[in-house]
């Protein structure tokens, strides 16, 4: 068997590689993204209009859409730290790719499992920085822009 | 607009906005951290000339919960901020409005890291 694999050089693995890749299929993974990405979608859907229906506002009182909304991604937040703390997050991720990178909830999954993992670099250079391996990025620039926007919006308004 | 329509608006928005990530994924080769990026910023932009306000209208939650979503709260808190406060919301406005998404992403994670383990990589 080793033999075998021994005999393949560099390029034929790369020929292999890119013919078994593309096998997998581009249009399978992005059917994949759809559903996923459209159930999570989904699920937070259900959950706003659980929570501003007249039954929960009758239980715990009215809340405003600003604070349904919050309280919305809070929630989606949750299920994805929750997902990834009992291994599963990972799982659904390798069938639905990025179905489950762009919701929010890959937001929390890309902050939990590097928190998880460096544990054992300790909890500040370990847990500490690391979480924000992924989310760093995301919130530099994406507050960048909005500083950007945001001061563009005061000189013409 | 019935509500089966409207969750169909949902799926689809939010299926869409995922598709094309996974089509950045596999045709460009860009990481997933980039993708996220690309997708927050974007969602600014989108916001700030206009034209996520109307994506938003049509796929409520599918496209309030994908990234470019987080994009569009940041550009809205800037300019409500900016409404509200003048010169110092250009600062204070975006990130207060994502800040309970983050700081209940980082609780979780952090506790998470207390309380669970990795599942050791199959070799």
């Amino acid at each position: 068997m080793s033999n075998h694999l021994n005999k393949i050089d560099g390029k034929k693995y790369n020929e292999m590689t890119n013919k078994y890749s593309k096998k997998s299929g581009i249009v399978k993974d992005c059917i994949m993204a759809f559903v996923f990405g459209g159930i999570i979608c989904i699920i937070a859907q259900l959950f706003h209009d659980a929570i501003v229906s007249e039954k929960a506002a009758a239980i715990f009182g009215k809340i405003t859409e600003e604070n349904a909304k919050a309280l919305t991604v809070m929630f989606m937040v949750f299920l994805g730290v929750l997902l990834t703390a009992c291994n599963v997050y990972d799982e659904i991720g390798n069938i639905a790719g990025a179905g489950t990178i762009v919701p929010i909830t890959g937001f929390a999954n890309s902050m939990t499992s590097p928190a998880m993992e460096y544990k054992s670099e300790g909890f500040i250079l370990g847990v500490g920085a690391q979480i924000f391996q992924v989310a760093g990025p995301v919130i530099v620039y994406g507050t960048a822009a909005s500083v950007i926007v945001g001061f563009i919006y005061y000189l013409i308004k | 607009m019935d509500i089966v329509t409207k969750y169909l608006c949902v799926f689809a928005v939010g299926g869409i906005l995922c598709t094309i990530a996974q089509i950045l994924i596999d045709k460009t080769k860009l990481t997933p951290a980039r993708i996220l990026v690309l997708y927050v910023v974007s969602g600014v932009l989108l916001t700030a000339i206009g034209v996520y306000d109307y994506v938003v209208k049509i796929g409520h939650f599918g496209a309030t919960i994908p990234l470019l979503g987080f994009g569009y709260s940041l550009c809205k808190g800037v300019f409500k901020a900016v409404d509200e406060f003048g010169f110092r919301g250009i600062f204070t406005g975006g990130l207060a409005d994502v800040a309970s998404g983050i700081v209940t992403a980082l609780l979780l994670a952090l506790t998470a890291a207390l309380v669970s383990k990795p599942k050791s990589k199959k070799q």
